[in-house]
């Protein structure tokens, strides 16, 4: 067993950040509105002398400007969950501790490398979606969770060298049950080793089972009895923008953002999406579903965004938009394009699904098309949209192309290359056609399909050229 | 003025510039048109390059040019995209010509969008064939399409009227279609070759 655990030191202000970001002193705060504390303060503000655990009275008077966002415990609570549904791409073992994810990869590094291989890829993931984080592994989750309060980037990979790297640990970042870290150090105890040395007799005499089963958790003595997390079926996000936003370009950034997170959730649950829905909430309740269809299942974050963008600009806001939803409970099974080994074209070609993806982002969802025939013979009704095509070939001369409504025909007698072929039919539908179809030259040379009344030879009417 | 120079010493210093100086391959992209690939440089269309084809009305041949071309592509299981036609494309015709419509991509585009969209196929690399009939296309929407063509390795056929003969034009390949009673072709411009004095006749089509 290899247990790594990612603690997430500043949660809900990464939250914030990663979506708005800003140079200027901001801090979180918590507390009843007459006695405000700061709970998280980014960098600029700490540099200011703000600390966590001030008074907001007395931030207020050391620093005239900064900005004030209340600490919101449902967003933590979402963004957790959310970084659980990225790391469960490394692994099916995945739980939840306070501020932290540890997940099982003694059986995922066979699949993606020896651990600084797996570590860079974890980071690199965490880094990518603007969370701060510290890691460390051990054998044990709880002992994993421990080593990364003291450093960032420990690795203990066998049980034989963990009991020497928890010696050092200090109490106060133990972990342990609170009496215990209350009480510890006044008895001139300091270090886990320390604890870990003394007779386990004592130790439950003086303070119960609880602290030697969370020795034991820690050592691997007893099993983790961690819940594991399972990942939601389907994906729902959602962020307040600060600010009432009046036109479309100021939410490109945070629709990037959460079409990213869609992408990183999907390539955890490796499956892709074939529908979402972004909806754009108003005042009072009031909203603007953008639904983005796809013609294929997709997880690409940068296409899943190029095709959110392109419907969003043609979008006109009614009103000023207060905050994003991101739904997609769509999530078919992801199935990557088949290609072939000696493909011949060029390094940087797109498939053909993602071309007509980006058209119909841009030019809308009927504008892309394939036409296949049906039985009906009547000109008008003998194609339609279709992907399949298995009628048979017609054997009588068809043009090539066809006029939307036939036109007459003007200037002198055509000439009658071929015809006629007498077209009688739609009775049952109210539709009924009596023609005979000829194939004519018109004096300006055109080839034209063209119709009159059975047996007439005059009146013609024009309804498609042989180009 | 006695001394007689050797025509190979101005050539090796590069005194003489020779006309053609690119030899074209001979590509592997037949028109289908006997006569026409036998007077064309490469044998056929120029290969992942703009070709232009300049009308005086609609409908006097100009998809019979390109349909042996289509319908050898699309059986090949290549895409091939047709971007805004002016009319509705009959399939049952279509079909006549072998054409393989499951291959055949329609593309609506707003007249802004024609360009936008050609070039999106064409640059992708996965369409063998690119149809395009622009409203406004200028000598840099031009230019801007041949390179997308070359970038994609695909054939780009843009379909104009022929009062745009007159411009000068980035495409290899220009040909122009006489309307009846005499149906002919006539090359305007082929990148790599010498422009044929005769124009090559067209069949009309067949009953």
């Amino acid at each position: 067993m290899l247990w790594t655990c990612i603690y997430l030191p500043s949660l809900a202000l990464d939250g914030i950040i990663r979506r708005r970001p800003t140079e200027g002193p901001l801090v979180l705060v918590d507390g009843p509105v007459n006695a405000r504390t700061i709970v998280s303060a980014n960098e600029t503000a700490r540099a200011a002398g703000l600390h966590v655990g001030q008074r907001l009275s007395a931030a207020q008077a050391l620093l005239s400007q900064f900005e004030v966002i209340p600490y919101d415990r449902d967003s933590v609570g979402r963004w957790h969950k959310f970084l659980a549904a990225v790391a469960y791409r490394y692994s099916s073992e995945v739980s939840l501790l306070p501020h932290a994810i540890v997940l099982e990869v003694s059986k995922s590094m066979g699949l993606f490398g020896p651990w600084p291989r797996l570590e860079s890829m974890l980071r690199a993931d965490f880094t990518d979606l603007g969370f701060r984080h510290r890691m460390a592994a051990a054998p044990t989750a709880h002992a994993a969770y421990v080593l990364t309060m003291v450093s960032d980037g420990q690795a203990v990979l066998s049980s034989g060298t963990l009991r020497n790297a928890l010696q050092r640990v200090p109490i106060a970042k133990s972990r342990l049950p609170a009496n215990a870290i209350a009480a510890l150090p006044c008895m001139g105890i300091r270090t886990l080793g320390q604890v870990l040395a003394l007779p386990r007799d004592g130790l439950r005499r003086r303070f119960g089972a609880e602290l030697l089963a969370s020795l034991d958790r820690l050592t691997g003595d007893l099993p983790s009895g961690l819940a594991l997390y399972r990942p939601p079926d389907t994906f729902d996000l959602r962020i307040e923008l600060l600010h009432e936003v009046e036109n479309q370009s100021a939410l490109i950034f945070p629709v990037r953002r959460m079409v990213d997170d869609l992408a990183a959730y999907l390539a955890g649950r490796d499956g892709g999406v074939q529908r979402f829905l972004l909806r754009l909430e108003h005042r009072e309740g009031r909203f603007t579903d953008m639904p983005v269809g796809l013609l294929a299942s997709e997880r690409d974050g940068a296409l899943l965004f190029e095709f959110a963008r392109g419907r969003l600009e043609h979008l006109t806001l009614p009103e000023p938009v207060l905050a994003l939803r991101l739904i997609a409970r769509d999530l078919p099974a992801f199935v990557p394009a088949g290609r072939d080994l000696f493909d011949e074209r060029p390094a940087n070609a797109l498939p053909i699904e993602q071309v007509r993806e980006r058209l119909r982002a841009r030019l809308g969802d009927g504008a892309v098309y394939r036409l296949g025939s049906t039985q009906d013979p009547r000109p008008e009704r003998a194609q339609r949209e279709a992907t399949h095509d298995e009628v048979p070939i017609e054997p009588h001369p068809r043009p090539t192309w066809l006029l939307p409504r036939p036109i007459p025909l003007r200037g002198g007698n055509p000439i009658i290359l071929a015809g006629p072929e007498r077209l009688e039919t739609g009775w049952w539908d109210g539709g009924e056609v009596c023609r005979d179809y000829y194939v004519i030259e018109t004096s300006l040379g055109q080839e034209a399909w063209a119709f009159c009344a059975p047996d007439e030879q005059t009146g013609w009417m024009i309804h498609g050229w042989f180009a | 003025m006695n001394a007689v120079v050797p025509l190979s010493t101005l050539l090796d210093a590069r005194q003489v510039w020779r006309g053609r100086a690119h030899e074209v391959s001979v590509g592997d992209q037949p028109t289908g048109w006997c006569a026409l690939d036998a007077v064309l440089p490469a044998g056929g269309w120029p290969e992942a390059s703009l070709s232009e084809i300049l009308l005086p009305v609609d409908g006097v041949g100009e998809l019979r040019l390109v349909l042996p071309t289509l319908a050898r592509l699309t059986q090949g299981q290549r895409n091939v995209v047709i971007v805004s036609p002016p009319y509705a494309p009959c399939v049952a015709g279509w079909r006549q010509h072998g054409v393989d419509m499951r291959r055949v991509e329609f593309v609506d585009a707003g007249e802004k969008d024609v360009l936008w969209a050609t070039e999106q196929c064409l640059r992708s690399g996965s369409c063998a064939a690119v149809l395009a009939w622009p409203h406004h296309a200028d000598d840099r929407a031009l230019r801007r399409l041949q390179v997308a063509a070359v970038t994609g390795q695909a054939l780009a056929f843009v379909f104009r009227d022929r009062s745009h003969l007159s411009n000068a034009s980035p495409a290899a390949l220009r040909l122009e279609l006489e309307a009846p009673p005499r149906p002919q072709i006539w090359v305007r411009k082929c990148r790599g070759g010498a422009v044929p004095a005769q124009a090559i006749p067209m069949p009309r089509s067949v009953h």
